[in-house]
C-alpha cells in the first residue's frame, strides 16, 4: 500500500513538472513574441479571441450533450457546417441580400432565429431516431451511430453546396474600428453582440428554470430524475435543441463573418470545439466557454506571431493539447474529478 | 489414481489436437480460394471470350481486387483494436501512412543524398535508399509498432470516448506532420503534398514486379493477408487474446483477476498497428507511390465501417466487410453509376454517395444488426446486454 501510494506521488511529481516546463515554455514563447511585435501580438490575440467566441458556440453543444448522457456528439461539428449552409441559402439565395443595408440586418437577425431552429430540430430529430434507442446500448454504439451521422452531414453538406468551398458577400459591415493599432472588424463585435446574450441566455436556461434544473437532475442520475417525476426523454431532447440551437447560430456567424462555407468545415471545428469543451472540462459550461477562449487565443498567437509554427501546423497544434491535456488531466480545467462507477 | 491422470491428460491432448486441426482447416480453405483465384486472373481471364472478360473488366478488375486486400490487412488490425481489445480507434489511417511513408523512403531514390542498395530490383547506380520490399515490410511494420505503443501509451487511462478522441488526434496530427514535412528545420523529409513517386519494383523468386504485374503482387497481397489472419486467430486463442477479451468486456473485472491492462492495451495497439504498416507499405507499392492527402479521416471511418458491418472480432467477418466496401468503393459505386446512367440517360455521381452509404452503414448496423453480418458469438451477447445496472443514460 505504502509503495503503491508513493509510485502515485512520484507520478504526480513528474507531471506536475512536466505541466509546469509546457507551461513556462509557452510563457518564454508568448513574452518572447510579446517585446518583439507588441502590435502583432495583441493583434493575433483580438483574431484569436473572436474565433474562441465561434468555438465557444459549438464547444458549448458538446459539452451539454456529454454532460447529460456521456456521448460524444461527433456529429455536433456537421450540424455546425449544415446551420452554415443553411444561413448561406436564407440570406442569399432566398432573400437576395449580399450586402449590408437596413433590409439586410434584418435579415440577418431573421436568420440567427431560423437557423437555431433549423439546428435544434435536426439535433431533436437524429436524437429521436438514432441515439434515443442506443441509450442502454454499450457506449461503443452511439459514439460509432454519431461517426456514420456526421457523414450522413457532410453527404447532405456535399449535396447542396458542391464538393469545395463556396464564398459568400456578407450583410454585415465591413469597417473596422483600430484601437491603439489593432484592427478590430465590425464583424468581430457583432459576433460578440449575438455571442454574449445567447451564452447569458443559456446560462439562465440551465441555472434558473425549471426545465435547467431538470437538466442538471438528468444529468446527474437519470434513473433518480425519472423516479422523481421528471421527463427523461423530454428533457435529453430539449438538450440537444439547446446545443443545436446554438450551433446554428455559431454557423450563421461564421458564414457571416468569414464568408465561406465548405461541408468539412464541420469536422475541423468541431474537434477544435471539442477540445476546448475538454480543455474546460466537459460537462462544465463556464468550463467550456473558458476553454474555448483559451483554444482560440492560442490557435490565433500561433498563427499569427512572427516567430511560431504557422497555420499548416495549427491543426497538430491543437491536438497535441488535447492530447498533452487528456494524458495530464483528463478532467480539465474547472471538471470535477470522475470517478468510475462500478 | 495414476491411471486416471494419465487418461485425463490423454483426452486434453485429443481435444488439443482437435483445436489445431480446426485452426489449420482455414489454412486449406484460404489457400483453394486464393489459389483459384490467382489462377482466374493470370491465365483464364485471357481465355474467356470477350463479353464475359470485359464483364470482369468493369466489375471485378484486378487492380480492385488488390486493393481489396489492402483494405483486408489494415481492417483485421484495426479488428485486434476495437474488436478484440474493445478500444475504439479513430485515427488508424496513421498507421497505413506511417507504412506508406517507410515504403517512400527506404524503396525509392527521394534521398537522393544517399546511396544504398540491399536486396533491392532498383539499378544500382540510382540515388537514394533502396532496400528489399521484404525488408521494407518489417521495417514498416516494426515503426508502425513503436508509433502504435507510442499513440495508445497517453490513452491508457482514458475511458472509451475519450481514447477514441486521442487516437483521432494522432490520426489527424500524423497525416499533417506527412504534408508539412517537406521543410523540418530546412530538410525535405516527405516532399509534402507532392508526395513521394515512383517506388521500386518488388523483387520476388528472381522476378521483378512492377506496377502492373498485378497477378504476382496478388499472390503477395493475399499470403500478407493469410499472415494477418493467422497472427490474429493465434493471438485471438492464446493468452494475450483472451486478456483482450476480457478487457473489452469488463476492463476493472479484468483488472481485478490480474490482467495486466497496461501491458494488453499497448500490445493490442502495436499488433494492429502492425498490420497498417504492412497495409501501408503494400499500398505504397499498389499505387506506385506515397500521397499525404490520400491519407485522410474518412479512411479511418472507412476501415471502421468494414470491421463493424463484417462483425467486430470475427476475422471472417471482417474480411467480408473490407472486401465488400472496397469493392463498392473502387468499382461497384462507379461501375453501378455507369451503368445506371447509361441505360437511363442521366447524369448522376454514384461515386459521390459513398459518404451516404458509409454513414448509412455505420447507423443501421449499430441500431439494427450491432453485432455485424457474421456476429462473434461472445461479443453478440455483450451488445445486447440490456441490463440496468450497467445503464449508461445515468451522469458521471
Amino acid at each position: 500500500m505504502a509503495s503503491s501510494s508513493s509510485k502515485f506521488s512520484a507520478r504526480l511529481l513528474i507531471e506536475r513538472f512536466a505541466a509546469t516546463i509546457i507551461l513556462a515554455l509557452v510563457a518564454i514563447w508568448l513574452g518572447i513574441n510579446l517585446v518583439k511585435s507588441p502590435s502583432q501580438f495583441f493583434q493575433a490575440s483580438a483574431i484569436g479571441i473572436s474565433n474562441g467566441v465561434l468555438y465557444a458556440l459549438i464547444a458549448l453543444g458538446y459539452t451539454l450533450v456529454y454532460g447529460i448522457i456521456e456521448l460524444i456528439n461527433f456529429a455536433h461539428g456537421d450540424l455546425f457546417m449544415l446551420g452554415g449552409l443553411f444561413a448561406a441559402t436564407f440570406i442569399a439565395v432566398w432573400f437576395g441580400q449580399e450586402e449590408p443595408s437596413n433590409v439586410g440586418y434584418v435579415v440577418f437577425f431573421a436568420c440567427l432565429i431560423a437557423v437555431m431552429g433549423f439546428c435544434a430540430s435536426i439535433n431533436v430529430a437524429v436524437e429521436r431516431f438514432a441515439y434515443r434507442r442506443l441509450r442502454r446500448a454499450p457506449k461503443l454504439a452511439p459514439l460509432i451511430t454519431a461517426v456514420g451521422v456526421s457523414f450522413i452531414f457532410q453527404f447532405i453538406g456535399i449535396r447542396w453546396n458542391g464538393s469545395g468551398p463556396k464564398t459568400w458577400n456578407s450583410v454585415l459591415p465591413s469597417g473596422e474600428i483600430i484601437i491603439a493599432k489593432v484592427h478590430i472588424p465590425y464583424t468581430t463585435l457583432i459576433s460578440f453582440l449575438v455571442t454574449i446574450p445567447l451564452l447569458v441566455l443559456m446560462t439562465y436556461i440551465v441555472t434558473k428554470t425549471r426545465r435547467g434544473k431538470a437538466m442538471r437532475a438528468t444529468a446527474q442520475d437519470a434513473d433518480a430524475a425519472r423516479l422523481m417525476g421528471i421527463n427523461v426523454d423530454k428533457t435529453i431532447a430539449f438538450t440537444f435543441a439547446l446545443g443545436g440551437a446554438l450551433a446554428g447560430a455559431a454557423g450563421l456567424l461564421f458564414q457571416q463573418t468569414r464568408g465561406v462555407t465548405n461541408y468539412n468545415l464541420g469536422y475541423q471545428l468541431g474537434l477544435i470545439a471539442f477540445t476546448s469543451a475538454v480543455l474546460g472540462g466537459i460537462g462544465n459550461l463556464s468550463g467550456a466557454v473558458l476553454g474555448a477562449i483559451l483554444i482560440g487565443l492560442i490557435q490565433g498567437l500561433n498563427d499569427g506571431l512572427p516567430i511560431g509554427l504557422g497555420q499548416q501546423w495549427s491543426q497538430t497544434v491543437v491536438f497535441s493539447i488535447l492530447i498533452l491535456l487528456m494524458t495530464f488531466k483528463p478532467t480539465g480545467l474547472l471538471g470535477k474529478p470522475m470517478v468510475e462507477k462500478v | 489414481m495414476e491411471l486416471s491422470l494419465r487418461r485425463k491428460t490423454d483426452s486434453s491432448k485429443k481435444k488439443k489436437n482437435n483445436k489445431s486441426f480446426d485452426q489449420k482447416k482455414w489454412i486449406r480453405g484460404f489457400t483453394v480460394a486464393a489459389v483459384l483465384i490467382w489462377v482466374f486472373y493470370a491465365f483464364v481471364v485471357e481465355l474467356l471470350p470477350y463479353e464475359v472478360a470485359s464483364f470482369f473488366q468493369k466489375w471485378f478488375p484486378a487492380s480492385t481486387v488488390n486493393e481489396s486486400l489492402v483494405w483486408v490487412i489494415c481492417a483485421l488490425g484495426l479488428n485486434i483494436v476495437v474488436g478484440y481489445a474493445g478500444l475504439l480507434d479513430l485515427g488508424f489511417v496513421a498507421f497505413w501512412a506511417i507504412g506508406g511513408y517507410t515504403a517512400g523512403w527506404f524503396m525509392s531514390d527521394f534521398f537522393h543524398q544517399i546511396k544504398i542498395h540491399i536486396g533491392s530490383t532498383s539499378p544500382a547506380t540510382q540515388n537514394g535508399i533502396h532496400l528489399s520490399f521484404w525488408g521494407v515490410l518489417i521495417i514498416g511494420a516494426l515503426i508502425a509498432a513503436v508509433f502504435g505503443v507510442i499513440i495508445g501509451a497517453p490513452t491508457l487511462r482514458l475511458k472509451s470516448d475519450y481514447l477514441a478522441l486521442v487516437t483521432l488526434g494522432f490520426g489527424e496530427i500524423i497525416p499533417q506532420f506527412f504534408y508539412n514535412g517537406e521543410n523540418i528545420g530546412g530538410f525535405n523529409l516527405t516532399n509534402g503534398s507532392k508526395g513521394i513517386s515512383p517506388i521500386d519494383n518488388v523483387g520476388l523468386f528472381g522476378k521483378t514486379l512492377g506496377p502492373f504485374d498485378l497477378d504476382w503482387k496478388y499472390l503477395i497481397f493475399v499470403s500478407l493477408a493469410a499472415l494477418m489472419v493467422f497472427i490474429s486467430l493465434r493471438i485471438r486463442g492464446g493468452r494475450l487474446g483472451r486478456a483482450w477479451l476480457a478487457i473489452r468486456e469488463d476492463e476493472l473485472a479484468a483488472s481485478m483477476m490480474g490482467v495486466p491492462l497496461m501491458r494488453s492495451k499497448l500490445s493490442a495497439y502495436a499488433v494492429g498497428a502492425v498490420s497498417g504498416g504492412i497495409g501501408g507499405v503494400a499500398f505504397a507499392t499498389h499505387v506506385n507511390g506515397v500521397f499525404a492527402d490520400r491519407f485522410s479521416f474518412a479512411i479511418s471511418i472507412i476501415l471502421l465501417a468494414m470491421v463493424v458491418l463484417g462483425g467486430m472480432g470475427n476475422v471472417w467477418g471482417v474480411i467480408v466487410g473490407a472486401l465488400a466496401i472496397s469493392w463498392v468503393n473502387a468499382t461497384g459505386l462507379p461501375a453501378f453509376g455507369d451503368t445506371v446512367n447509361g441505360a437511363l440517360g442521366t447524369n448522376i455521381n454514384f461515386p459521390s454517395y459513398n459518404f451516404l452509404l458509409f454513414g448509412g452503414i455505420l447507423i443501421f448496423m449499430m441500431l439494427y444488426k450491432r453485432e455485424g453480418l457474421l456476429p462473434e458469438s461472445r461479443l453478440k451477447e455483450l451488445l445486447h446486454e440490456t441490463d440496468d445496472a450497467s445503464s449508461n443514460t445515468g451522469g458521471h
